[in-house]
C-alpha cells in the first residue's frame, strides 16, 4: 500500500469550503498530506457588498487571502494557484489542461483524489476541471488509478447517479469547518448570517447536513 | 465603490478620451440562475483588455441605475444598469450595476494599462 496522499482539484477558491473541508480536515489530522490545486481566483465572484467592499479588480485579491487562510485552517500545506481565469477553464485547451493535472498525480502519486463529477456538477468551471481530472486518472493503468470521489449536486444527479457511496462524518472537525468557511468571508458572509439568524430558508441544504460530506466514486 | 454622482463620473471618463484605453465589460446573472430557476435564461457577456480609443464618452440618466456609452472610432460601447464607481490604487475607472444584495450585474471599466 503506498503512502497515503489526497490531491483535491477544484476551479474556485471555496469550492471546498461546503462540501468537502471537513473531508479534508480529517485527513490532515491524522497525518495524511492534502495538496489542494485551485485553478482560478474566483474573479467572475459577484458578490460586492452591500455598501461595496470589493470591486471586479480587488475580489481576486481578497479571495487568493481568503484560499491561504482556509487552507491554513485546514492544515493544508501544499496549496497550489494555477492563475487561469475563472469562467475560461472550458475553452482552455483540454489536453493542456489534462496534461498539467497528469503531472500533478505523476508527481504526488495521490491515494485519493476528490474533484467535481463531470456532468452533475452546474459551473462549467467545474464540468471542465472534472473532465480533465477523469481524463488524467483515466490515462494510467487501471490498477495505479487512484479512487476519485466526486462532488455533484447538479438537479438531477440523484436520479442519474443514485445515493452518493460515500458518506464522511465529518462532526469531530465541524469547529475547523466552519472556520474554513467563514475564511471565504467574500462568498459565505450572507449564509454566516443566516445560520446566525437560524433562518431555515435561507441557509442552504448543504449546510443543514454540515457535519456529512457526500461523495460519488467515480466509476471508470 | 461609492455610489456614482453624473458630474464626477463624466470627469472621470473624459480623462480617457482620445487616448489607447484598455476596456473591461461584462455582464453577468452568475452561473448559478439557471440552477436555481430551471425556466431562468441565463446570459452573460464578457470582453477584457479591448484596446480601444474613443472620442466621446457620456455618462446620463435621471437617477440610478445610469448608462454610459463610448463613441469608438468604428462603433459604440454602452452599458446600463451602472451604480457604482472607484477610481482605483492603478488609476483604474471602475463602473459597475449592482443589484439590491451587493452582486455585480454589470460593469464597464477603463484603465490606461491592460488590466492584470
Amino acid at each position: 500500500m503506498s503512502q497515503e496522499h489526497v490531491l483535491v482539484v477544484f476551479p474556485h477558491p471555496d469550492d471546498e469550503a461546503f462540501g468537502v473541508s471537513g473531508t479534508i480536515a480529517m485527513n490532515t489530522e491524522k497525518g495524511v498530506p492534502v495538496t489542494y490545486v485551485c485553478l482560478t481566483l474566483g474573479e467572475m465572484g459577484r458578490n460586492m457588498g452591500n455598501p461595496p467592499f470589493a470591486t471586479r479588480e480587488s475580489l481576486p485579491k481578497i479571495r487568493k487571502k481568503e484560499l491561504q487562510a482556509a487552507a491554513d485552517t485546514l492544515n493544508i500545506n501544499d496549496l497550489r494557484m494555477w492563475g487561469l481565469r475563472d469562467k475560461t477553464v472550458e475553452f482552455e485547451d483540454p489536453k493542456t489542461l489534462t496534461a498539467r493535472i497528469g503531472n500533478v498525480i505523476d508527481e504526488l502519486k495521490p491515494t485519493l483524489i476528490i474533484t467535481f463529477y463531470p456532468g452533475y456538477s452546474v459551473h462549467p468551471d467545474h464540468e471542465a476541471t472534472g473532465r480533465a481530472v477523469i481524463r488524467a486518472v483515466e490515462q494510467l493503468p487501471e490498477d495505479e488509478r487512484p479512487a476519485v470521489h466526486c462532488v455533484a449536486f447538479s438537479n438531477d444527479c440523484y436520479e442519474m447517479l443514485g445515493e452518493p457511496d460515500v458518506v464522511n462524518d465529518v462532526s469531530s472537525v465541524s469547529h475547523q469547518k466552519l472556520e474554513a468557511i467563514k475564511a471565504h468571508r467574500s462568498q459565505t458572509e450572507w449564509i454566516i448570517a443566516a445560520m446566525a439568524e437560524e433562518n431555515p430558508e435561507k441557509v442552504p441544504e448543504v449546510l443543514k447536513r454540515i457535519n456529512k460530506e457526500q461523495f460519488w466514486t467515480y466509476k471508470f | 465603490m461609492q455610489p456614482i454622482t453624473l458630474d464626477t463620473v463624466q470627469n472621470e471618463i473624459n480623462k480617457f478620451l482620445n487616448q489607447d484605453v484598455y476596456l473591461h465589460l461584462e455582464t453577468t446573472n452568475g452561473a448559478y440562475a439557471s440552477h436555481f430557476n430551471q425556466s431562468f435564461f441565463s446570459v452573460g457577456a464578457y470582453i477584457r483588455n479591448a484596446k480601444v480609443n474613443f472620442e466621446r464618452g457620456i455618462i446620463t440618466g435621471d437617477k440610478a441605475p445610469y448608462r454610459a456609452g463610448l463613441k469608438i472610432e468604428l462603433g459604440w460601447v454602452y452599458a446600463e444598469g451602472l451604480t457604482h464607481w472607484e477610481v482605483n490604487e492603478d488609476g483604474q475607472l471602475l463602473l459597475a450595476g449592482h443589484d439590491a444584495e451587493g452582486k455585480l450585474a454589470v460593469a464597464l471599466q477603463l484603465s490606461p494599462h491592460p488590466f492584470e
